[in-house]
């Protein structure tokens, strides 16, 4: 399982990468690999305004759906529409394609998110939960 | 209460007053608790807490034998008078359609009916092309993209519509016409209680939602407006203006319908309807005392995934062979849980076969002649009422079902039944009656007659 | 490979027709605008009555039903249906009725339901029933808007949370979240039941209830039962019961006794009768007489000899769909109820546990039950050994499972246990039906641990392979 280097975590498994007042927000490899093939992709609304923990999409796959949860609060600015006929690309690259960019209004929200290390710590206790 | 082997022996003897399906004998049984070391049955219940457990045997009686069930449910049955027995008059949702004789004969293929939901498709691959055949019927009829393997009724299906409809445009207001069946509006109501939706209603008038008092109330609050076609009255409803409205305000227009009117009147599609629930009942059901009857939905394509229910699709399997399976499960109770729309888990599977067996024994030409014949035999008793100087109660374009004016339609019905004929819905003034393509220019005489006064008592 | 209805479309070869008429048949614009109507005729397909039942004897060759072979679906009661009750269903007094005759034309229908409800109410330990829900979600609805209702009534508007342990089937969170409630998930304890310091940590004045499922889907029975229903009680909530394990306890103990106020059972799983490839099936709620009022309108009534409708319910609910319930499913469940008798339905249970106790001890040297111990009418094993051996996991025995010609039992379910097979024979089968599928299972274990290949490919003998559901979710193709 991979976790790359150089981007903030959420305990909700998304990554985060900051441009300027930018964050580029997609799901990690945990995350897809848990949901399995994914299938389809329900992508925020272009300039919705979105609270840290704000629910702003949905993706599923043929045995599960999860929802997406911004880590950050903002406005949605851009989303990858490339998922909408291909969900699979977040299986194939999950940190290599975000799936909305959101404008942030308060950069202390990515106080709160997690490093890689402590991303890994999670990872691995979940896990073991799971058994 | 505990039972000793002796009187358990006692209990399975061959000679018994009930029914039982279990196979074992007592002496098999036996043998499984030893094989299991288990001294007793009062030992599988040791898990449960004595107190907790029944003192006594449950009164349910003695239990009977298949011979005596039968005496008694026949009994049971001849206590009620039949469409078999008189021509019904009734409709108000639920119609005397003819059921063709294939189906009764299919649909006891115990093939189809032990069978249990499909997911294990690769034993299941008649009743997933079965149910695929269906949502593709569904689609013809009503000429939308996508439709749902069932619900349960037409009142739920069109509350289901309601709450799709708020999730979709995130809003909570539905205008709900107070022309449509009373039974789906008092359950819409109902699933709104949820607080996931909020009922509204637009009057009628003259028999047809009232479009001038409609109108102001469609704005940008709005999710969708719910009309039905035709409506609960059997009057058709002037859509094009209203799908304006609705759609003007990024609302969504639902619509619920008749199956059998489909086979000459303006698909919903082509209304511009979002979201399509109606009856199927008719589609080769039995009246059955109000159910089990068959709910469906079609939507277009851009909804497909907010669409409760099951969806069966087309796929491959590994050696490349069409395939049929249960697909978007993700939008399933199962699955999403609590972030589910809706609960649907079984839903009206054999019924929604019933229905494509049905259309597929009648035929395309089937549906259309059944539609007018059903249709022309209301003309006819309409014309021959307003000869004998009946009021009709609405003045509107109608298909195969209207209200004659009177006085007291419980008495009305009263007398009819004496005369041998169940008549037809009562409403406050008026009776409202309906004709399929089994009722006969000389039931109709008849009822006419009988309404007319001139057979006697 | 077995063509469409449309792909068997032949114009000309449909001889439908209705009998003769000579009404003057003026044309159809006369008496509807054309504005109403339709342009192009439905695409619906045309076959000979012969095509046609063969192309359906065709589809049920390829179906798979309680009466080819044994069905160990845990959680959906998969018991044979008596052949009686679908005569009953049948008769004309029953089938050709509609729901709007006059009552008096109609007694037989209504003594029917009422006789249904005070059996249901006397099977649950409940006070009054309603027929209405048509399946059992659709019972867990009218349950919980019951329990909404009457905390609304009594001014009680903090509670917006429903408690749902992680054990429970899909449709109890789905209800809760359909009715408005917010789930709240309790944790199961070591023991696979409920946590009672999590409850009671979770108990509180927000609560509107709890739903359980007793014995819950691990198959194992909640002792504690008493002690939790004091603790939601206690706390204001309403104790609700999932009835779809009521097989495994009917008459030896009654939700009604352990404390719960409302129920719903499961006519389609407990009361024999067919599951319809999806349905129809009905969800009769019970409920204690403190809740009566709220029930879903109209119930049946009876004065002196005869019965009607009851509409006048001023604190009902409401109505959850049209006309009165699933009456021909309802008429299947009377007869089986009337027919088994006391001692018929108390048989039918204890068959049910010890089927499944049986299974569970012949199985637990091939296969890892994670709550092996004595059970009610179902238990969870899983693939944990095959998974270890040769990576198989509980699909892939699945599949192999149709190889040997049975359905599989459920999988994946409950979400609490990993790789979960849950198996449920049912009372209707024999001690032979049983040691065949054991020796099937105890095959499918030695394949997986010298020729695993067999199972990782499976099924072999079914008349399609296994499917790629990921295109089938990707590019939905829903119609033909």
């Amino acid at each position: 399982m991979k976790i790359q280097e150089g981007l903030y975590y959420s305990v909700e498994h998304e990554w985060l990468r900051v441009e300027d007042d930018k964050a580029y927000v997609g799901i990690t490899d945990f995350a897809q690999q848990h949901l399995g093939d994914i299938v389809f992709v329900e992508l925020p609304e272009l300039d919705e305004a979105v609270e840290a923990g704000g629910q702003i999409g949905v993706i599923e796959s043929v045995k599960a759906v999860s929802s997406m949860f911004s880590p950050v609060s903002g406005t949605i600015i851009e989303v990858n529409e490339e998922l909408e006929n291909a969900p699979e690309l977040l299986n194939e690259d999950p940190y290599g394609q975000h799936i909305a960019v959101i404008k942030m209004n308060n950069t202390a929200d990515l106080d709160g998110l997690l490093n890689e290390t402590q991303y890994s710590e999670l990872c691995e206790k979940e896990e073991q939960g799971g058994e | 209460m505990k039972l000793s082997i002796v009187n358990f022996a006692k209990k399975r003897s061959r000679e018994g007053n009930n029914m039982r399906y279990t196979p074992n004998s007592a002496t098999v049984v036996r043998k499984m608790l030893q094989d299991i070391g288990l001294g007793s049955m009062a030992e599988l219940y040791a898990d449960i807490p004595d107190a907790l457990k029944l003192s006594r045997p449950l009164q349910l009686g003695d239990g009977l034998t298949e011979m005596s069930l039968r005496g008694h449910l026949k009994t049971m049955a001849a206590r009620n008078i039949s469409v078999e027995d008189m021509p019904c008059f009734l409709g108000a949702g639920a119609y005397d359609h003819y059921i063709p004789a294939v189906l009764e004969q299919m649909l006891q293929r115990s093939e189809f009916y032990t069978a249990y939901t499909p997911y294990q498709p690769e034993i299941s691959q008649g009743i997933l092309q079965s149910i695929f055949e269906y949502q593709s019927l569904i689609c013809e009829l009503t000429g939308m993209e996508v439709a749902n393997a069932s619900m349960y009724d037409g009142a739920s299906a069109l509350a289901e519509a309601g709450i799709i409809a708020c999730s979709v445009t995130r809003k909570l207001r539905v205008i709900v016409s107070e022309t449509i069946h009373p039974e789906y509006l008092q359950t819409m109501k109902t699933y709104a209680k949820s607080g996931h939706m909020e009922i509204v209603t637009a009057p009628a008038k003259d028999g047809v939602t009232d479009a001038e008092a409609l109108l102001p109330l469609i704005d940008g609050q709005i999710a969708a407006l719910v009309v039905q076609q035709p409506n609960f009255f059997g009057n058709l409803e002037e859509i094009g203006r209203l799908e304006q409205a609705v759609h003007a305000q990024k609302g969504m227009l639902i619509m619920a319908v008749d199956p059998i009117s489909l086979g000459i009147l303006k698909s919903p599609a082509e209304w511009g309807v979002d979201i399509v629930a109606g009856e199927g009942q008719s589609l080769g059901n039995p009246l059955s005392f109000g159910g089990p009857y068959l709910g469906f939905m079609a939507v277009s394509e851009k909804n497909m995934r907010k669409m409760p229910g099951r969806i069966v699709g087309q796929s491959l399997d590994s050696d490349g062979k069409r395939s049929f399976v249960l697909t978007l499960q993700a939008r399933e109770q199962h699955i999403r849980r609590e972030k589910a729309n809706s609960n649907i888990c079984s839903n009206e599977a054999l019924n929604a076969l019933t229905a494509s067996i049905y259309l597929t024994v009648i035929g395309p030409q089937g549906l259309r002649k059944i539609a007018l014949r059903s249709h022309q035999l209301a003309l006819y008793a309409r014309d021959n009422l307003l000869k004998r100087g009946f009021k009709i109660k609405y003045d509107q374009p109608f298909f195969r079902e209207f209200i004659v004016s009177c006085p007291d339609p419980a008495a009305i019905n009263e007398k009819l039944l004496q005369h041998g004929i169940i008549g037809g819905y009562e409403l406050q003034d008026g009776l409202m009656l309906a004709f399929t393509e089994k009722r006969t220019q000389s039931e109709i005489d008849r009822l006419i007659a009988v309404l007319g006064g001139e057979l006697h008592a | 490979m077995p063509k469409l209805l449309i792909e068997k479309n032949v114009p000309g070869s449909n001889a439908f027709a209705l009998p003769p008429c000579d009404l003057n048949m003026s044309p159809l614009e006369d008496s509807i605008p054309s504005q109403f109507l339709r342009q192009d005729a439905p695409r619906i397909p045309e076959l000979s009555e012969v095509e046609a039942v063969r192309h359906y004897t065709e589809l049920s060759h390829r179906a798979y039903g309680v009466d080819d072979g044994l069905y160990p679906l845990g959680s959906c009661t998969m018991k044979y249906n008596p052949k009686i009750n679908e005569w009953a269903a049948r008769l004309p007094g029953f089938a050709h009725v509609h729901p709007y005759q006059p009552a008096r034309t109609v007694q037989g229908c209504l003594q029917l339901m009422s006789e249904t409800e005070k059996m249901l109410c006397e099977i649950a330990g409940m006070d009054r029933f309603t027929l209405q829900p048509a399946a059992g979600a659709h019972g867990e609805m009218t349950g919980a808007m019951i329990i909404k209702a009457y905390h609304t009534h009594h001014q009680d508007h903090k509670r917006t949370k429903m408690l749902i342990p992680d054990s429970a089937h899909g449709t109890n969170p789905a209800t809760t979240n359909v009715v408005g409630y917010k789930v709240v998930e309790l944790k199961s304890n070591a023991d696979g039941l409920i946590d009672l310091d999590d409850l009671r940590a979770k108990m509180d004045d927000e609560v509107a209830g709890l739903m359980l499922t007793n014995p819950n889907t691990l198959g194992l029975f909640e002792k504690d039962i008493d002690e939790i229903a004091k603790i939601v009680h206690g706390g204001g909530g309403l104790l609700y019961y999932d009835g779809a394990n009521l097989n495994a306890i009917m008459g030896v103990a009654r939700p009604g006794d352990m404390g719960f106020d409302i129920v719903h059972v499961n006519l389609h799983k407990t009361f024999s009768t067919p599951h319809g490839g999806g349905g129809p099936g009905s969800g009769p709620v019970g409920v204690k007489a403190f809740l009566a009022d709220y029930l879903p309108m109209p119930l049946i009534k009876k004065e002196g000899e005869e019965y009607s409708l009851d509409y006048d319910r001023p604190l009902s609910i409401g109505r959850v769909r049209s006309f009165y319930g699933n009456f021909g499913v309802i008429v299947k469940a009377y007869a089986y109820i009337l027919a088994l008798g006391s001692e018929g339905i108390r048989d039918a249970c204890e068959q049910a546990v010890l089927n499944a106790n049986y299974l569970r001890i012949k199985l637990r040297d091939d296969y890892h039950i994670p709550f092996d111990r004595l059970c009610k009418h179902e238990f969870v094993a899983t693939s944990r050994k095959q998974m270890e051996e040769s990576h198989i996991s509980t699909l892939d025995i699945a599949k192999r499972l149709m190889d040997y010609g049975y359905h599989p039992p459920t999988v994946y379910f409950p979400l609490i246990v990993k790789e979960a097979l849950m198996v449920e024979p049912t009372e209707t089968e024999s001690r032979e039906r049983l040691d065949d599928f054991i020796a099937a299972m105890q095959n499918i274990a030695q394949e997986s641990r010298k020729t695993p290949d067999i199972v990782l490919s499976a099924p072999h003998s079914t008349v399609i392979k296994r499917i790629d559901e990921v295109q089938a979710a990707r590019n939905p193709i829903v119609r033909w």
